[in-house]
């Protein structure tokens, strides 16, 4: 399976492969950019982030304000991705960059972001993970290109 | 200050803004580099990172005068208590409810207002107890075993 931008389909991609895909600009951690990242979350609500992101994600959203680099610096997030051409508050870029953590935009909105990541192989985030008793929250976990519609416990 | 390097006695209180958003966030951002430079377990940190973050926007969004954050680390157990100066919550029932929310538009198109973060605390914490009297304040106690 090959994606639009020639990347092979995998379970792993880097920070690097992702701008790449997303046709993303690095507003800033330029030098994270070899990271390498599983798994990934799309989600204006940070509540749902909170419960339901794995750490080491990345986080794709439409939200250009500082609590969401506290948001991702609470769950140790790898990177977040701002979605349909928005621009960062000031504020927002200013906490990043204290905190290390890569800010991208991609000219795309949220639903193609997403879906061209989930078809170049990069897994979601499937259930609560934070839980004291994870094994109760665990719901099988959806492949990419098999995933159905309405899979369970996916925060909505 | 100096932060001791084994998990025992240590106590501190945050003063936290009601309504100030630039500053939220970062009582929790103090409180998860301490229990890093203690080595407590990492996922027992993002437990409390979430569920101390969660209570915090809980403070400046709802709690207007705003109020304190107290981290209290014992070899046993790490406690975060939450105290606020009003306007106290009615029916705590109902606000732990998942999806009961009483916040603003405003409030929402920050990414917050799903009626998540008192569930989410609930399920992130070992022991969590609340009370609130209308017109006062409301405490939130959040207990999180140090194994
Ligand atoms: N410290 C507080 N003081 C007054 N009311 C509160 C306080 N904390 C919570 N509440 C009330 O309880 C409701 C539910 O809180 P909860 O944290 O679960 O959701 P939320 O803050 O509305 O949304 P979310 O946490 O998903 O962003 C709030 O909408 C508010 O009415
Ligand atoms: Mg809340």
């Amino acid at each position: 399976m090959n994606d639009s931008a020639g990347i092979q389909a995998r379970s792993t991609m880097t920070l690097a492969d992702i701008c790449k895909i997303l046709n993303a600009e690095v507003i800033c951690g330029e030098d994270k950019l070899d990271e390498q990242v599983t798994t990934a979350c799309g989600c204006d609500l940070m509540s749902d982030v909170l419960a339901f992101t794995l750490p080491g994600s990345i986080l794709l959203t439409g939200l250009t304000n500082q609590q969401v680099v506290r948001t991702a610096e609470m769950l140790d997030l790898k990177a977040v991705i701002i979605v349909r051409n928005k621009r960062p508050d000031e504020s927002m870029v200013e906490l990043a960059c204290s905190k290390g953590l890569p800010i991208l935009l991609s000219p795309y909105p949220l639903y193609e972001c997403c879906g061209m990541l989930f078809a170049a192989g990069l897994k979601g985030c499937n259930g609560s993970v934070h839980a004291k008793d994870e094994s109760s929250q665990k719901i099988e976990p959806a492949k990419p290109g098999e995933m159905t519609c309405g899979a369970p416990g996916l925060g909505d | 200050m100096e932060v001791s390097n084994r998990a025992e006695g240590l106590k501190e209180t945050y003063d936290v803004a009601g309504r100030d958003f630039s500053s939220a966030g970062a009582a929790s951002s103090r409180i998860k580099r301490i229990l890093q430079q203690i080595g407590v377990d990492q996922g027992i940190i993002r437990r409390i990172a979430v569920s101390s973050y969660e209570a915090e926007m809980n403070l400046v969004i709802h709690a207007s005068n705003g109020g304190r954050i107290t981290l209290d680390i014992s070899p046993d157990a790490v406690t975060i208590l939450v105290e606020d100066d009003g306007p106290g919550i009615t029916d705590i029932k109902k606000a732990m409810q998942p999806g009961y929310s009483t916040a603003s538009d405003e409030i929402r198109e920050m990414g917050f207002g799903a009626g998540m973060g008192l569930p989410n605390m609930q399920s992130c914490a070992d022991e969590l107890e609340i009370s609130s009297e209308p017109g006062v304040g409301t405490t939130l106690k959040m207990v999180f075993m140090n194994r």
